[in-house]
């Protein structure tokens, strides 16, 4: 599974970072980026599911199969 | 220039599809079935009180209206419309500090670097500096009260926090708090419908921090102030000049204080009356964190505004040059479509995208200092008084309009 974050959608609610601090970064304005590739590790599945339905601008996409 | 006076009737409502009214104080009090019923009926409704305005309720149109700047514009957040000030006022507030708040009340370009000049000082890291003095300030305010079994969790409690916390992020003087306090309440609640009494809070808060700021430039200090005197953006100014750092700290104060306390305010006025979920939050505390975003969708305390930049059509309506559209963020929050059993308040509700703090650009610049004030203050009460209820339901009194809270909520422990 492969999270992505579309900057020019995010608008730094941080609600992915707290759902899910293992894969989102924060830069110092708030904005986030997924951690390193993407690549969500084995047993984050759920968190980064909900990081995605938690983001109030759909900012987030998700690939299940990569 | 002196404007028609505003049709302000405050006749019952019958219809609130087409006559709606903010300020009814039963809307005010449970605004919840109304909603209801217009997302059912009529999803952007429309009314010729205080002004005139079109008001969305779903979360879809929220979402859109707020993506479409070019035709929504933020010149004029606030709700109601009940003529401008005075010539006199006018030419008083812009000759001595030039009016405006940036950057709620701008669109880009100047919006987009008025933002970038607040966000990292309200980041989640560095709103963590400010939650130790958060807990003290609650600790100490509960002392006042604690011994009495009884307090106002409006008065004495919601209401003291968020002023002394930006006031220690300005660095202004705390004991100053119960006064720009009531100025905020003038310029936002009281003066929402009375436009003498919102120029002059205006005024008195204008006047108040342009003193600040000389003294700042003067003296500079570790304060937000001090730091905006001397910020860089990408596409700002540099320096940042004078009258848009006083603007940005009058929009602190009046967008930081009224909400806070509100949500601050509405959460203790739930917990009040459900003492199970008090019982949840001590036994499970790190169910806080999902419970405060909860409270937030459930009783989302700010409606902004935005103008129609040009005549355009949005669902079926055909909207005007410069008519006002109120940003129901509240209503869209219990939208039955977006989240499941929207009234009912889920503390551990896993899917929750409310727009509490806005959405698209201007989504709240303080919205993780709120966050950081609603987390300590919960916790804290909690602590020292785990059970406690209203002392009379009906005696609670609430605010609305701009900004929807509890102002008098009696509790006994
Ligand atoms: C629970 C408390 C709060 C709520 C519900 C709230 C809600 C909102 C909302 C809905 C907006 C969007 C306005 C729009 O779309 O026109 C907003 C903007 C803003 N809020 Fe808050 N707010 C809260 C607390 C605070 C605090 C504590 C501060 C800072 C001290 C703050 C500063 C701002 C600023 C600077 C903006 C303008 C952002 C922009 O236009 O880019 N707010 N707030
Ligand atoms: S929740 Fe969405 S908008 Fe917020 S920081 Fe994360 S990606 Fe950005």
């Amino acid at each position: 599974m492969r999270i992505k974050v579309d900057t020019e959608k995010c608008e730094g609610h941080n609600r992915c970072f707290v759902v899910a601090a293992e894969l989102f970064e924060l830069d110092d304005s708030g904005y986030a980026h997924e951690v390193g590739d993407g690549k969500v590790p084995a047993g984050l599945e759920e968190k980064a599911r909900l990081a995605v339905t938690n983001c109030p601008e759909q900012a987030i996409s998700i690939d299940e199969d990569k | 220039m002196t404007t028609e006076p505003a049709k302000t009737h405050t006749e019952p409502v019958k219809d609130w599809t087409t006559d709606y009214d903010i300020f009814d104080p039963g809307y005010i009090r449970d605004p919840f079935p109304t909603w209801d019923d217009l997302r059912e009926k009529c999803p952007v409704a429309h009314t010729e009180r205080w002004g005139g305005s079109w008001m969305p309720t779903t979360y879809e149109d929220l979402r859109k209206i707020a993506a479409d700047i070019e035709i929504f514009s933020s010149r004029n957040p606030l709700v109601a419309n009940v003529g401008e000030p005075t010539e006199e006022v006018m030419a008083d507030l812009e000759n001595q500090f030039s009016v405006g708040a940036p950057p709620i009340s701008s669109d880009p370009p100047v919006h987009t670097w008025s933002r970038a000049l607040l966000l990292p000082k309200f980041s989640i890291k560095e709103v963590a500096r400010y939650e130790e003095e958060t807990r003290e300030l609650c600790r100490s305010l509960i002392d006042r009260f604690i011994d009495k079994g009884r307090a106002d969790a409006a008065v004495d409690y919601a209401q003291q926090i968020p002023s002394r916390v930006i006031a220690s992020m300005l660095g202004i003087p705390q004991e100053r708090a119960g006064e720009f306090t009531e100025w905020v309440r003038g310029f936002l609640e009281y003066g929402l419908t009375n436009v003498d009494l919102r120029s002059g809070a205006a005024m008195q808060i204008f006047s108040f921090l342009n003193e600040q700021v000389q003294e700042r430039k003067a003296n500079p200090g570790d304060d937000l102030i001090s730091y905006l005197l001397q910020a860089k953006a990408e596409g700002a100014p540099d320096p940042i000049p004078e009258p848009h750092v006083l603007g940005t700290c009058f929009l602190l104060l009046v967008a930081g204080i009224d909400t806070t306390w509100s949500s601050i305010g509405s959460a203790m006025w739930h917990l009040a009356q459900n003492p199970d979920d008090c019982k949840r939050l001590i036994d499970e505390p790190e169910l806080i964190t999902p419970a405060v975003e909860e409270l937030l969708r459930a009783y989302s305390p700010v409606t902004m505004a935005r103008e129609v930049t040009r005549d355009a059509q949005y669902n079926g309506c055909q909207m005007k040059e410069n008519d006002k559209i109120l940003m129901n963020f509240p209503a869209a929050n219990r939208d039955p479509k977006k989240f499941e059993n929207p009234d009912q308040v889920i503390l551990d509700r896993e899917v929750n995208p409310h727009i509490a703090f806005g959405v698209g650009i201007h989504r709240c610049a303080g919205s993780n200092l709120a966050r950081m004030e609603m987390r300590v203050a919960i916790e804290e009460w909690l602590k020292r008084i785990p059970e406690f209820r209203l002392e009379d339901p009906e005696a609670v009194t609430w605010a609305g309009g701009q900004v929807r809270g509890p102002r008098k909520c009696a509790v006994v422990f």
